[in-house]
């Protein structure tokens, strides 16, 4: 279970940013946004290659004392960032693959909405409801 | 105890209908003998009630009694029958008279020197109510004859909850008789189950059962408060008042075991209305178009006509631009179209089927009216919502957009003529080769001119062909996503990959192990005449390659020249040349190259190839065309005077000659698919380009 789940765009500005414990929204938004050197550094290295043949899902970015975080690229550039808190060991690769593919799955039909302007934030209730399931349940 | 029952006339003094039994009233008469002018019956006079009321006998009709049984239920929440006092004076409030009719009201009914409505006193208060409405003073004489029903205005719906909340307590009292302590219509109709067997009283009861008339009155006046304040409240009342007409469906027999059989099932709705009213307002025969989420014939013949003027055919798709100017005119604010779109565009094809305009179109008109949109799709608006009992022409032209589409291919259009009924059967086709579901509508509200149009027939295809498509409806709409495709390696997703392609072709073994199009069969069959039936094409043809060039090595130049000009045609050719064409050619030059070919044959035996190439004319020669036939008997003929390794040998190249013809065609058929992958290339660029240029300058 996430604790911060972020879509960035291609610009690197985030469309749609939530975090669980919303006190430490500040710490989790800084989080995401280092990580975002990560995830660039990853698909500039693959960039080579043909683009097709970049894995998506770019798997764990950095860990840190506290956090694990994952990250996840779209063919469009479009960066999907999952922190997950460090003591939840019993999360698996497959289980962060499949949030990943969720939140695309989401991602896409947000897009699919004529109403929905490219570089627009995220105001889908489909999608917060899909990114709540996908959260912490905060206790 | 409460005198929950209702009456079919109020007791004020005198027996109005004497032809109640006596026995009816009797106990009930000591019942209520402790609540003096409780309880109402039809001939009993309950003590002291009737000279609290002052004199006469009035009585309802029964429209009057079913509507002032059911607000009397309203008004009584509590367990000893005794109307809430601030649930009657909420319903008096209602009924928007001037406080000093109301209070005349109460005091001319007797509640005042009584202190409390009871029943006799509800109703005449109601009565008087109506009188008032109606102008007249309020006085008992005014309400002797017949009177419209009162008005209550916004004073359903909680009412309307809250008794729907009663009748699951009540549940478990379906055998109380008579002593039913809350007036609830349930009650009512469990006392109707008495086992009082009297005709008569089951008639006087039965009317609220039955109620033909009443509800539709009342919801005329409601209608001209479509979506007011009162909507909801006006939803749930039609709802319930519906739901009542539902029942006398069942006629009104005396037999108890079946008003016991009816008792749980009208509960349900009840029940399950607390949860939607949309879903009640399913069941219910009558269509009560008050019901926001429920789309009428005129709105659905305007909403034919909006999306006739965007999309001329019915059954194509509204591109979302398209879409999107067409909805911004509503002058809605942008984030709740988006989230109409969200709600209607279940397939999240980015375009809006004609359901799905429909649904659509009517929250928007939902919302400009001033009700709030839903979170989720209310089930009268999803695609598949089909109407109950109603069996018309069948509709969905409209329905099957991509069915249309994805049928192209299907022939025999023509055997359709069934009649609409059958088509409504056989219901909801429903994947379709996207792997949506795409279901017809309510199908009744489509006009039957529709019917001779050619989509029908599509529509008995597909719906023959998927007909176990009403499970997935409702249940998984949001599930059934267009294929995604994503360049990611994780199993997951490789298996994802392997369930994508929309009609997992089921790899026929018969032909070549690439050739999932319908193109390799055609031309095959083509090639065979039709006749070549059982003919197994020979498998990736590379090993008789090597004994055909041996054998082409060791035949005389000329031959062998002449051999080659046999393959050529079938490069060139293809199918499209006839097979007997090149199997005479075949036939001729193996006859010419048969004699010089003895000598080589003894290698033929030997090669291990050629036993699936032996295998393969077998099946040839047991095939029954003529053309074929006779030049390959003609050979065989020829060569069978000859020796038989010729005979081998011919089979061979003739096996060879085939090979090579699937060679070409494979060939061809690769060249097309890589065509259409750069096609596909190409246009995935263009769309990522044009995401990139659509999205703003990084400056924000």
């Amino acid at each position: 279970m996430a604790v911060c789940i972020a879509v960035i765009a291609k610009e690197n500005y985030p469309l749609y940013i939530r975090s669980v414990p919303t006190q430490g929204e500040l710490k989790f938004h800084y989080t995401v946004h280092t990580s975002l050197d990560v995830v660039e550094e990853k698909i500039s290295g693959v960039g080579k290659a043909l683009g097709d043949q970049r894995e998506l899902y770019l798997g764990l970015l950095y860990p840190t004392e506290d956090y694990k975080v994952y990250g996840y690229v779209t063919n469009s550039k479009v960066k999907f960032v999952i922190v997950v808190d460090s003591s939840n060991t019993s999360l698996r690769d497959n289980e962060i693959r499949s949030m990943f593919r969720k939140l695309h799955n989401s991602f896409t039909d947000v897009m699919c909405n004529p109403f929905y302007n490219p570089g627009d934030p995220i105001q889908s209730k489909a999608f917060d409801s899909i990114v709540s399931a996908m959260m912490v349940q905060a206790c | 105890m409460a005198p929950a029952r209702v009456c079919s006339c109020v007791p004020v003094l005198e027996h109005r209908r004497a032809d109640a039994p006596p026995s009816a009233t009797g106990p009930r008469r000591g019942r209520t003998s402790g609540r003096p002018g409780v309880c109402c019956s039809r001939s009993g006079m309950d003590q002291g009630s009737a000279a609290g009321t002052g004199g006469t006998f009035i009585s309802l009709s029964d429209s009057e009694q079913r509507c002032y049984s059911g607000l009397y239920a309203l008004c009584q929440p509590d367990s000893t029958g005794k109307p809430a006092a601030g649930k009657v004076a909420e319903l008096f409030r209602a009924s928007q008279l001037p406080a000093e009719t109301l209070h005349q009201v109460t005091e001319v009914c007797g509640a005042k020197r009584l202190g409390y409505f009871g029943c006799g006193q509800f109703y005449v208060a109601l009565k008087l109510m109506a009188a008032a409405q109606a102008g007249l003073p309020v006085r008992l004489e005014s309400i002797a004859g017949e009177l419209p029903l009162p008005v209550f205005v916004g004073i359903t719906n909680e009412l309307e909850m809250r008794y729907a909340n009663h009748p699951s307590t009540n549940e478990s009292q379906p055998h109380i008789l008579g002593s039913v302590s809350a007036p609830r219509p349930p009650a009512d109709r469990l006392v109707l189950r008495h086992p009082d067997t009297s005709m008569d009283k089951q008639e006087a009861w039965s009317p609220p059962r039955s109620p033909g008339i009443s509800p539709p009155r009342s919801p005329s006046a409601y209608r001209n408060y479509p979506y007011g304040a009162q909507r909801n409240g006006t939803d749930t009342l039609l709802a319930y008042d519906g739901k009542v007409p539902a029942r006398p469906s069942v006629p009104q027999e005396n037999s108890s075991p079946s008003h016991y059989s009816l008792k749980p099932q009208p509960e349900q709705p009840v029940i399950t209305r607390v949860a939607s009213v949309e879903r009640l307002v399913e069941r219910v025969e009558v269509d009560y178009s008050d019901d926001p989420w429920r789309i009428t014939e005129e709105q659905r013949e305007y909403y034919t006509n909006q999306f006739r003027s965007l999309q001329p055919d019915l059954s194509a798709l509204i591109v979302g631009t398209v879409a999107k100017n067409f909805f911004t005119k509503s002058k809605l604010p942008i984030p709740e179209l988006s989230h109409i779109w969200e709600l209607s565009d279940v397939d999240k094809d980015g375009a809006l089927t004609f359901p799905e305009f429909c649904t659509a179109f009517h929250l928007i008109v939902a919302r400009k009216n001033g009700y709030l949109l839903p979170e989720t799709l209310p089930a009268t608006l999803r695609p598949g919502f089909v109407e109950p009992g109603v069996v018309t022409a069948p509709p969905s032209e409209a329905t099957q957009p991509l069915i249309v589409f994805d049928d192209h291919m299907m022939p025999g259009a023509n055997q359709l003529e069934m009649g609409s009924v059958g088509l409504q059967m056989t219901s909801r086709p429903g994947v379709t080769a996207k792997q949506d579901v795409r279901d017809e509508t309510r199908k009744p509200e489509f006009s039957p001119k529709r019917i001779p149009e050619p989509h029908e027939k599509q529509i008995q295809r597909v719906s023959t062909l998927k007909p176990d498509s009403p499970q997935e409806l409702d249940a998984n709409m949001k599930s059934r996503t267009r294929p995604r495709s994503y360049s990611s390696t994780s199993i997951d997703d490789a298996m994802k990959k392997v369930e994508e392609p929309p009609t997992p072709p089921p790899r026929p073994q018969k032909t070549h192990s690439r050739a999932s199009s319908l193109d390799l069969n055609k031309l095959f069959q083509q090639s065979s005449q039709g006749a070549k039936s059982g003919w197994l094409p020979p498998p990736p043809a590379l090993p008789p390659r090597p004994p055909a060039t041996q054998i082409f090595s060791f035949i005389p130049g000329s031959e062998k020249s002449s051999q080659k000009a046999v393959q050529q045609p079938n490069f060139a050719d293809f199918s499209k040349f006839s097979e007997e064409e090149t199997v005479v050619t075949g036939a001729l030059s193996t006859e010419d190259l048969a004699p010089p070919k003895s000598d080589s044959t003894v290698l033929h035996q030997g090669h291990a190839p050629q036993k699936p190439v032996r295998r393969k004319l077998h099946a040839e020669s047991q095939s029954a065309t003529p053309p074929l036939a006779t030049p390959y008997s003609a050979a065989t003929l020829t060569k069978s005077t000859q020796r038989p390794p010729p005979k081998q040998k011919r089979e061979i190249q003739m096996a060879i000659r085939k090979n090579r013809e699937t060679n070409a065609v494979l060939t061809r058929l690769n060249s097309e698919l890589q065509q259409q992958l750069k096609v596909v290339h190409r246009e995935r660029v263009t769309l990522e380009s044009q995401l990139e240029l659509l999205r703003p300058v990084a400056s924000t």
